[in-house]
């Protein structure tokens, strides 16, 4: 009885996690420029991510390997938003104007 | 070198707990590893007492509660918005001021900006961190201030 409640919550969250990551995939097809993509690959990075480690620790139960994914899971909150802000800085830094911002936002933010 | 024995014995201590076959072979690429986790630490700089000073308290338990939160709320908007056949997208490039003064309590403000889906912190010039956001609504959530003062709070001792 309890490995079914185990099961179901697992591929609950497995099958929730996966939506999420189409989600973010289908973002990054449909969003018009660089930095719009980048929030769609930031969905992928967290909810997608953890939702399916979440599955993967009640299928691994008590164990060495549900360490191992918790770690994965606290690394996944560090390194995901260092590999975004290096990606937009070196846009940035290259000079790639976002589209669709109204013209104020730009004077504000070009190099002084 | 204190702090290196410590880094070179916590991370050998760490990579046994972690991998569990101990073949020759693969504890040469352990020590390896470990070798060249070194050299990047050198490389970066890193060898010094600033990282003895974080010390983890309950409040920072309850900030990354309610950034998990956050991130939740944000990730179920910016789907919405991307599912919706016309997509009203209104990006934001703007600067928002940052109001802690040192340095870990930046860089946990802006990477907690980063973490969120629909905001992105793009550079740090100064006192300001420019940010890049999918609509207007969300950069109003950020600008709003209230990441601000929790991080502010935690920066206090």
């Amino acid at each position: 009885m309890t490995e079914l409640f185990l099961d179901l919550t697992s591929a609950g969250l497995l099958a929730a996690g996966s939506i999420f990551v189409l989600i973010g995939a289908f973002g990054l097809i449909r969003l018009p420029d660089f930095y719009t993509r980048l929030h769609a690959a930031g969905i992928t990075d967290t909810l997608g991510a953890e939702l399916i480690l979440l599955g993967l620790m009640f299928q691994a139960g008590l164990s060495l390997v549900t360490v191992k994914l918790i770690l994965i899971s606290l690394f996944i909150f560090f390194t995901s938003p260092t590999a975004t802000h290096a990606v937009a800085n070196a846009a940035r830094v290259m000079g790639l104007k976002p589209m669709l911002i109204p013209d104020k936002d730009l004077e504000n933010t070009e190099d002084r | 070198m204190l702090y290196i024995i410590g880094l070179t014995l916590s991370l050998t201590a760490f990579w046994l707990l972690m991998s569990g076959i101990y073949t020759p072979l693969i504890l040469f690429l352990g020590f390896v590893s470990v070798v060249f986790v070194l050299y990047l630490t050198k490389r970066m700089d890193a060898f010094d007492e600033d990282v003895f000073q974080f010390k983890l308290k309950r409040k920072h338990f309850s900030y990354w509660s309610w950034l998990a939160k956050e991130i939740f709320k944000a990730n179920l908007d910016v789907s919405k918005v991307i599912l919706s056949p016309k997509m009203k997208l209104s990006p934001r490039m703007v600067r928002v001021p940052v109001s802690q003064s040192n340095e870990l309590a930046t860089v946990i403000y802006a990477n907690s900006i980063t973490l969120t889906p629909g905001t992105v912190s793009v550079d740090i010039e100064g006192n300001e961190i420019i940010v890049h956001a999918l609509t207007q609504e969300l950069m109003d959530g950020l600008t709003e201030g209230d990441m601000d003062k929790r991080v502010s709070y935690l920066e206090e001792s």
